[in-house]
């Protein structure tokens, strides 16, 4: 049984794994700032402040960096790797799922949560339209 | 800047320099390889071991490094700074052994590296394979990027995307870096490469292809600094530390504010505030290039030209031999060698050029080197201004 099922707490980043393991995105909002936090922190880093609450994002985003990792393709084959800058203003690692090439900087994107043996991991998917160039 | 600081500025001199072992080194540890070229930098300096009191060093995988060196090199130091930062580490070592010199707390530091990742049976592949478990970043880890390198790749899309640079552009720095490689017999690919060659290159990560990426080579280096007033009665023409800067504004690639402006942009300026010099007073400089694209960035954020000219400054043959500025005259990393952490050979590069010891790949006259150290994924950057006694 894990800390969160016992209602015991946890640090931040076993709280956020145990959240998209059972299907939910959340990311940090700070009482004190009112910015956005990511990735989960125990104090909020622009601002040293502890009020630190969880909040689901909208999941809508801007591709700000992409890569198409190389790979045989016995291997599994070519991936993307992007940063990602969600609408509430904070950036994060994941994949743009489907053709990696296809994938360009400025594209909206739309969150949604992979659960792959037991272990959730955001990952994103275009959706229509060019966004801002952010 | 504080005037303490700015009374640093030429306190401290480097008096002997070694490289051992560049390229393939069968049959070497890392701590031999350390070994031989701490040995011969304290021959270069006119000092025997006996006489080192203050010791730096790092290492990418053993994390009290400082220890076993200590005792492999048989030394009791007063002065002890294993600060480990990455590839920046051996520049960023100089502050910490200018005050201690200073302050008296030693008289002679031996700053040295070594690593056998190329032939190691434990080499870059299982240390990278350790540091998931070792150095976790678990925001990043789930999607599988090649780390470093798609860290670099996904900096230079974003910096492509700006201000419209090229793979073309890259390009440059790589062949720049193999020209000035052809002209260093310590070099590790020395043959000729042209721009073509890296537009063609297999891609690792989009947009950098193997040839935007530093090599993977054995090696070690090493350098010994004193105080001034005693450099002066030592061998070797001295070379004087007139500025050193630090900064680290993150870890992770995903992290960094904005993509394409490196905490070199603080390093840089802290270092040159000491000197009392910018960029254009510069003769020769060694730019940490893991990647094509560290070199665009570093030049941006230490000055050598605007935000997004990089590009337009490096077209060319722009920072070639015969081009408007001499940069990573060694081959760089991406040419001449890159035992796992490169930053050191950024300092005994510039050392061998304000003494004029480079033979065919000399830079008249060069009197003001600068030495730029990078470490993680652009995450830490130390920058060192390094001159001759006639700019004192």
């Amino acid at each position: 049984m894990s800390a969160q099922e016992t209602n015991q707490p946890t640090g931040v980043e076993a709280a956020y794994q145990t959240a998209l393991d059972a299907g939910r995105f959340q990311i940090q909002h700070c009482g004190s700032c009112g910015r956005h936090v990511f990735y989960p922190r125990e104090s909020c880093p622009h601002c040293g402040n502890a009020s630190l609450a969880w909040v689901d994002p909208k999941g809508e985003g801007t591709v700000h960096a992409v890569t198409t990792v190389r790979r045989k393709p016995d291997a599994g084959g070519d991936y993307n790797v992007s940063l990602i800058d969600l609408d509430e203003g904070v950036r994060m690692m994941s994949r743009v799922l489907g053709a990696p090439e296809a994938v360009r900087i400025g594209q909206r994107v739309r969150a949604r949560i992979v659960v792959k043996e037991g272990r959730g991991v955001v990952v994103f998917d275009a959706t229509a339209g060019q966004g801002e160039q952010a | 800047m504080s005037a303490g600081l700015r009374a640093l500025r030429g306190s401290a001199a480097i008096a002997g320099v070694a490289t051992f072992g560049l390229g393939e080194a069968h049959g070497f540890t890392d701590m031999e390889l350390l070994a031989r070229s701490a040995r011969a930098a304290v021959a270069d300096a006119g000092l025997k071991m006996s006489d080192i009191d203050g010791i730096c060093t790092a290492s990418a995988s053993a994390t009290m490094w400082a220890m076993p060196v200590i005792e492999y090199l048989g030394i009791r130091p007063s002065f002890i700074d294993s600060t480990m930062l990455g590839g920046s580490s051996f520049v960023a070592h100089l502050m910490p052994a200018m005050l201690a010199l200073q302050s008296g707390q030693c008289n002679a530091v031996l700053v040295c590296y070594g690593s056998a990742q190329r032939t190691a049976t434990f080499g870059r592949k299982e240390v990278v394979a350790s540091r998931r478990f070792l150095d976790p970043q678990p925001y990043e880890m789930p999607y599988e990027p090649m780390l470093p390198l798609s860290a670099y790749a996904l900096v230079a899309s974003r910096y492509m995307h700006e201000f419209g640079a090229t793979r073309r552009h890259l390009a440059e720095v790589a062949v720049a870096a193999r020209a000035w490689a052809a002209m260093n017999p310590e070099a590790f690919m020395r043959e000729p490469l042209s721009i073509e060659d890296v537009l063609g290159a297999r891609m690792v990560s989009d947009p950098l292809s193997v040839r935007d990426c530093c090599l993977v080579t054995d090696g070690g280096g090493a350098y010994v600094l004193v105080r001034a007033d005693r450099a002066k009665d030592l061998p070797k023409k001295p070379v004087y530390v007139l500025g050193n800067g630090t900064a680290v504004w993150n870890r992770q690639v995903s992290s960094m504010h904005d993509l394409t402006v490196t905490a070199a942009s603080q390093s840089g300026k802290a270092a040159f505030d000491m000197a009392g010099l910018s960029a254009k007073d510069v003769d020769v400089a060694q730019l940490y290039d893991a990647f094509t694209i560290n070199t665009l960035l570093f030049l941006e954020d230490l000055g050598f030209c605007k935000k997004g000219e990089a590009a337009a400054f490096v077209e060319n043959g722009g920072i070639a031999p015969g081009g408007r500025l001499a940069v990573n005259t060694n081959g760089g990393g991406l040419s001449c060698a890159h035992p796992g952490m490169y930053g050191i050979f950024t300092i005994i590069e510039a050392v061998r050029q304000l003494r004029g010891e480079c033979g065919d790949r000399q830079v008249k006259g060069a009197k003001i080197a600068l030495a730029h150290g990078n470490g993680g994924t652009l995450s830490s950057q130390s920058t060192a201004i390094l001159g001759t006694a006639e700019t004192l």
